[in-house]
Order: C-alpha cells, then structure tokens, then sequence
C-alpha cells in the first residue's frame, strides 16, 4: 500500500495540474498548471524506477547491487530539460500576448475563432 | 567507400544531416543570404537523397534495424542482454521508409518556396533552423522503434513547429496560434509519456517491438492505449480536437504550413502505429477501429461544412486539410476494424488501408500545393481575404494553373492524384459501410464546391486596379509550386505504379505485426 | 499501353488513360471555340469601353462577385448546423483543452476500461 503512495501522488498532481487548466483564466496560470503535469509526470516517471534501500546506479565500489534503475532517470532527466524549452517558449508566448492585447486572459486571447 | 557508409548508416544520418544543417545555419547565415540559402538546400537535398537511399533499402530487402551505438549496427540483440534490446533501436520498415521519404521532400520544397522572404528578411537564420529542426522531428517519429524516443521527436516537432507559427508576429495573432498548438500539443506530448510510462513499468522496455510481443491488453494498458491515442489524434487533427488547427495554419508562414501538414501526419502515423503494430490483435480492435472510423467521419464533414463560409483562404484550406485527414483515418480504420477476419481483410480492408496510406501522400501534395499559392498570394497582395482579392489570374497565370491543379486533385477529380486514393476508399469502404462511402463523397463535392469559390474570388473576374502592380511570384516560389503540381499530376496518371511500389508494402508492414516484432526480436 | 496501368480499387478498376484522352479533347474544343472568336477587339475610345444599360460599368473591385456572395443559400438552408457548430470554434484555449480531456474520458471508456 504505501509503495503505491507516489504513484497516486503523481496521478494527484496531473490532476491538479489539468484542473489548474481549464478553471483559471490567467495563461501564466494555465502555464503553471502545465509545469504541475510535467511534475506529476516526471514523479511517474521515477517512481516505476525505485525500490526500497537501493543505491545510485554506479557499480563502481557500490555498497550493494540493490539499485535504482537509472533508466527512467534519464528520462526523467530529458523531460525536465524538454519541459523547461516548452515553459520558456509558452511563457515568452504569453508575454507577446500581453503586450501586443494588453491581457493575459485565456478569454481575451480569441481573435481566431469561427 | 563513403557511399558504403552512407548506405550503411542512413537511419542515423537522415536525422544528423538536418540536425548538424540546422544548428550551423546561423553560422553560415553570417557569410550571407545566398550562402545561407544554398546550405540550406544541400541540407535538405541531402536529407531527401538519403531518405531515399533508405527507402529502396527498404523496400528491395526487407526493414533495417540501426541499433544507435552498438558494433554492429543490424544487430538489435546483444548476446549477454537476456534477448531484450538495450539499445535505442531505430527500426525502419516500409512504412518508415514511405512517411520519411515524403517528408523530407516536402521539407525541401518549403525550404524552396521561403527563399524569396520579400519584406522580412529579420531572423530567417533561425527560421530556417527551426525548419529543419522540424524536419528532424518529423524523420524522428516516424523512423524510432523506441517510444521514449518517440516522445523526444514529437516534442522537436511541437516546439519547433510552434516557434515557426510564430515567426510573422502579425501584431501577436500568430503568437495566440503558436500559443494554442504549443500548448495543447505539451499536453498531449505529457500524457502521451505517462503512456510510455505506463508501459515501461510493466513491460520494463521502451522497445515497441518487445512492448508488443509482450502485450497483456491489462487496465494499464488500457489506459496508456487511450493516452496514445487521443494524444496523437489531437495533434494530427481529428475533429472533434481540431480546434488549434485552423488557428495554426492559418497563421504560420505558407510554407510552414504546407510543412506542418506532414508534421501533423506524422503524429497520424503515430496513431497508426499504435493502433497497428503496439497493440495489433490485442486489442478490442472493432470498439477501437470503429473509434477511428467515426472520428475520421466527424472530421470529413465538420471540416469540410467549417471550409465553406471561411472568409480568410488559408482557413478555408486549414479546415479542408481537417477533412482531408478524415479520410486517412476511414480508409485506415475499416483496416483496423477488420483486422481480426482475414477474409475481410483480405477483400477490402487491405484496400481500404492502401487507400488511407495514399491519401497521406497525396495529400501532402496537394495541400502543400494549395498552401503555397495561398502564400504566394499572400506574398504579392498582401492579404489572405476572399472578399478582398479577385481578378488575379490575368497577372499570376502560373499560380492560377498550380491552383487549379491543387484545387482539382482535393476535390477528388481526375485524373489527379486525389481521385485515385479517394475512389481506393469509396469503394472498399462501401463494401465495409455503404452509408461511411457516401458520406465521404459527399464531402468531396462540397470540397469541390468550396474551392469553387475561392477560385472565382481569387483569379476570376477582370483585372482589379488596386492590384495593377502585382507580378508572377519569383521563380524559386514558381518551382516550389511546380514540382508539387507535377507530382500531383504524375501520381495521378500513374497510381497502380505507385500502389504497387510503395503502398501496398507499407500497408503490408502496418498489418504485419509479427514481422516487426521478429525484426528485432529475431536477431540474436 | 502498358505504362498507365489500370488501377485495381478492389471491387473495380479505373484507367486514367481514358480521362486523358478526354481532358485533351475537351481542351481540344475549348481552343476551337475561342479560336473563332474575334482575335482583335476594336481599340477606340468608345467602342471598346463596356457599358450596363447605357450608364458606365462600375469599376472591377465593384462588380466583383466576392467570396462571401457566394453559397449564401447554402449556408442559410443550414442554418441550424451551423449556428450550434460554429460558436463551439469559439476560440478560447480553455475550450479545447476541455474537448481533448472529454475525448480522452470518451476513449478511455470505449477501450473498455471502465
């Protein structure tokens, strides 16, 4: 039961990341809801990989043999820096908006439409 | 000595040719505009040429296995791994091959058509490298064997993909388009790597190969199926998740949308090789194929009836490529639902699919086509609005006949290539459904119908004074236009040729999940 | 001619050959129609200057059928399709991430999850 605990902590947050989503109106805050999917995600991630007393992934003068996997680490390394390139592309996004509409509300930004 | 090599490791070079272009473009952008063009098309020949290398590998002996870092690059299975690949595997069979090969094509011709940049001449050097970046991402999708992998491309693709929609500013409208696709497309890039990891914590390989040899069809799987699929449909514009891309085509550059075209079907050949080749006869294929045959239904009719009042021509042409991929996704999804009775199959699903793959290729095509002129009108008048232009065709012959010949092969007339995969669907999907062929030539005339008018709103009428000075676009834009008209015509009046050649083996490798699995599992 | 190969659909076949044949004669017969046209116009000031009833034709950008003239039958016999299909375009971020969640929830139902 409780080795299930972060896999329903990161279900928990992609849900309060969505939730974020679509209940604000704010796109710094939709932006944000998005980083606590990633979050969720990359706990996901590293959660399939741990097992209970194991060591960092390096064999040399390793204590035990009982490791963590690295390879969702790695992942999880590649989606942080993929998820920081898309925070920065939509939050340099967001700031055009403002400056170009004068808001940076989801319900101003609708100048596409029909 | 060096074509040797180059034969022998295509798969990595087709995505290190465009990936080493685009980040020296900007290097070579300081030597000049004309060196800058001139790398960029070397980098976008060579990518074609070595797609194309590929691909008769392909076809003429069966899928290629590029294992990344290993000895021997052929060999998937190391011998003291315990028969599970270790390695990212790229694994290209005649599918791959089909989906790269166009791309990188397409990518050439966008490459062509932005030559000329008329007024904006800031920041084409990171245009041009996102461009490629792009297609870095597109030939990633679609080559990998790897999911993780798969996921890494599909987010090349959206974030390169997103920035180009933004490149003309356009007082922040494209920006709100960029915005749009770049987020929906990191939400369905997200939810697609919980699939993955969904799948790697049961499976405990990201390889599709032994994901698929190993399918259970449990809960999880159930839901990592759903996560894939929705994720993929979305960003290959499935009604009822098109709504971003008429924002996006309509605003990105031309030739960035007739590029985003393949970008979107690249996610469709995900959706594809989800369907097909991870989970194949595992899963409940008619719920699932029926699912696809009904978004692919959905998107034919919304798309097309969103086209006819559009006022702006570049969001007209966005809906009618909405409709378009609808029918990709009947055509494939009839194969899907029948996938378990080989006699179905074998009289008209097959058919239906080989239908669904041309119409991808197809489309690529024509829509590209039609996304240039669009650009090339833009280029020259300055405005996409149908109720503004008129009387174009005395000054822009040679954009006019590309138009018509676009026009003509969307709307399913022949001899163009559109009506051949088109009458490939009708008549294997009337065999499946007759009231899903009806509904799909229907919309075909109220395609034809709505690019009526935009034909007479744009070129029809005499010559209008307030466009006297409007000339025939320059002439790289000309050839960008022209190959693809060719192409278009030539597909057209040779299909069996390309069926036989091309299509029927991808939609032979799409069905034939026991040989993928074996291509990497086989060789120890 | 063996080069363009009949297409086989299945169920029948189709040869672009023969929409060849007929596209050159049609065009055979557009050439012949407009060649006995009147290959010069009279050039003079008022002989070649067009007229509606009498009065001067207004000018190009006005006679003009624009793109919105047309269909305008079409789209008003629909009516009723179009007025709940185009307001659900309503261009709003918040709405299409809602319509992908709902779809997602859809499929996951029919993969026979729940």
């Amino acid at each position: 039961m409780f080795g299930d605990i972060p896999f329903i902590a990161a279900g928990i947050l992609i849900v309060i990341g969505i939730v974020t989503i679509v209940t604000r109106h704010n796109l710094i805050k939709m932006v944000m809801g998005l980083a606590v999917v990633e979050a969720g995600v990359n706990l996901m991630l590293v959660a399939t990989g741990y097992r209970d007393g194991g060591v960092a992934p390096i064999f040399t003068n390793a204590p035990s043999t009982d490791m963590v996997l690295p390879t969702v680490q790695a992942m999880t390394l590649t989606n942080i820096v993929i998820g920081i390139a898309t925070t920065a592309l939509l939050l340099s996004f967001v700031m055009i908006i403002y400056r170009k509409y004068g808001s940076a509300d989801v319900r101003d930004m609708r100048r596409l439409k029909g | 000595m060096i074509w040797e090599f180059w034969s022998a490791n295509a798969p990595a070079l087709l995505l290190a040719i465009p990936m080493l272009g685009a980040f020296a473009t900007p290097l070579i952008g300081r030597m000049g505009k004309t060196p800058r063009n001139l790398w960029i098309l070397l980098i976008t020949a060579l990518t074609f040429v070595t797609s194309a290398v590929l691909a008769v590998e392909v076809y003429t002996t069966g899928p290629v296995i590029y294992t990344f870092g290993a000895a021997a690059s052929s060999a998937a299975l190391v011998s003291d791994s315990g028969g599970i690949p270790v390695r990212i595997i790229f694994n290209v069979d005649a599918m791959s091959a089909f989906m790269a090969l166009f791309a990188s094509f397409v990518g050439m011709v966008a490459a062509v058509f932005s030559f000329p940049s008329g007024k904006m001449e800031s920041g084409r050097d990171g245009y041009f490298a996102l461009l490629l970046l792009l297609l870095v991402g597109i030939l990633g999708m679609v080559c990998t064997g790897d999911l993780f992998n798969f996921f890494v491309f599909l987010e090349i693709n959206s974030l390169a993909g997103a920035a180009l929609v933004a490149y003309r500013i356009d007082k922040g409208v494209a920006v709100e388009a960029a915005l749009k696709y770049a987020f929906l497309s990191t939400l369905a890039g997200l939810l697609v790597l919980y699939a993955v990891a969904l799948l790697y914590g049961q499976y405990d390989s990201l390889n599709i190969a032994v994901i698929a040899e190993r399918m259970q069809f449990g809960f999880l799987d159930k839901v990592a199926l759903a996560l894939l699929l929705t994720g993929l449909a979305m960003k290959a514009g499935a009604v009822p998740m098109h709504f971003w891309t008429p924002d996006t085509y309509s605003m990105a550059p031309s030739a960035i949308t007739a590029f985003l075209v393949v970008a979107s079907q690249a996610s469709l050949y995900g959706v594809f090789r989800v369907a097909f080749t991870l989970y194949g006869l595992t899963l409940n294929y008619v719920t699932i194929g029926w699912f696809i045959i009904i978004l692919g239904v959905l998107s034919m009719f919304v798309g097309v009836s969103m086209a006819i009042p559009q006022k702006d021509v570049k969001r007209l042409m966005a809906y009618h490529a909405v409709s378009q991929t609808g029918y990709m996704l009947l055509g494939v999804g009839v194969g899907l639902a029948v996938l378990g009775d080989p006699v179905m199959l074998e009289s008209f699903g097959l058919t239906a699919m080989e239908g669904g793959i041309f119409h991808i290729v197809n489309h690529a095509m024509y829509k590209g086509l039609l996304f240039l002129t669009a650009g090339a009108i833009f280029y020259q008048t300055g405005t996409r609005n149908l109720n503004k232009l008129g009387g174009l065709g005395h000054s822009m012959k040679w954009t006019m006949l590309f138009f018509v010949i676009g026009a003509l092969a969307i709307a399913g007339i022949p001899p163009f290539n559109g009506f051949a995969s088109k009458l490939m669907i009708y008549e294997s999907v009337f065999a499946f459904n007759p009231l899903l062929s009806i509904i799909a030539m229907v919309v075909s005339i109220l395609t034809l119908a709505s690019f009526v008018k935009v034909f007479h709103a744009i070129f029809m009428g005499p010559r209008q004074e307030r466009y006297a000075e409007v000339k025939e676009v320059p002439v790289p834009m000309l050839a960008a236009m022209g190959i693809l008209a060719l192409l278009t015509v030539l597909m057209g009046i040779f299909p069996q040729q390309i069926v036989d050649l091309v299509i029927s083996p991808a939609a032979g490798a799409l069905v034939d999940q026991g040989s993928y699995i074996a291509s990497v599992m086989g060789g120890l | 001619m063996a080069l363009i190969e009949t297409l086989d659909t299945g169920f029948g076949a189709w040869n672009p050959l023969l929409w060849l044949v007929a596209l050159v004669v049609a065009l055979l017969i557009a050439w012949l129609i407009r060649s006995r046209g009147e290959s010069a116009r009279p050039s003079g000031a008022e002989s070649a200057k067009p007229y509606l009833s009498g009065n001067d034709a207004p000018s190009a950008e006005e006679t003009h059928v624009g793109a919105s003239n047309l269909y305008w039958g079409f789209t008003d016999a629909l009516k009723g399709y179009y007025d709940r299909v185009v307001p659900i375009h309503s261009g709003i971020l918040t709405d299409y991430v809602l319509w992908f969640i709902g779809v997602l929830a859809l499929v996951i139902i029919m993969a026979g999850v729940l």
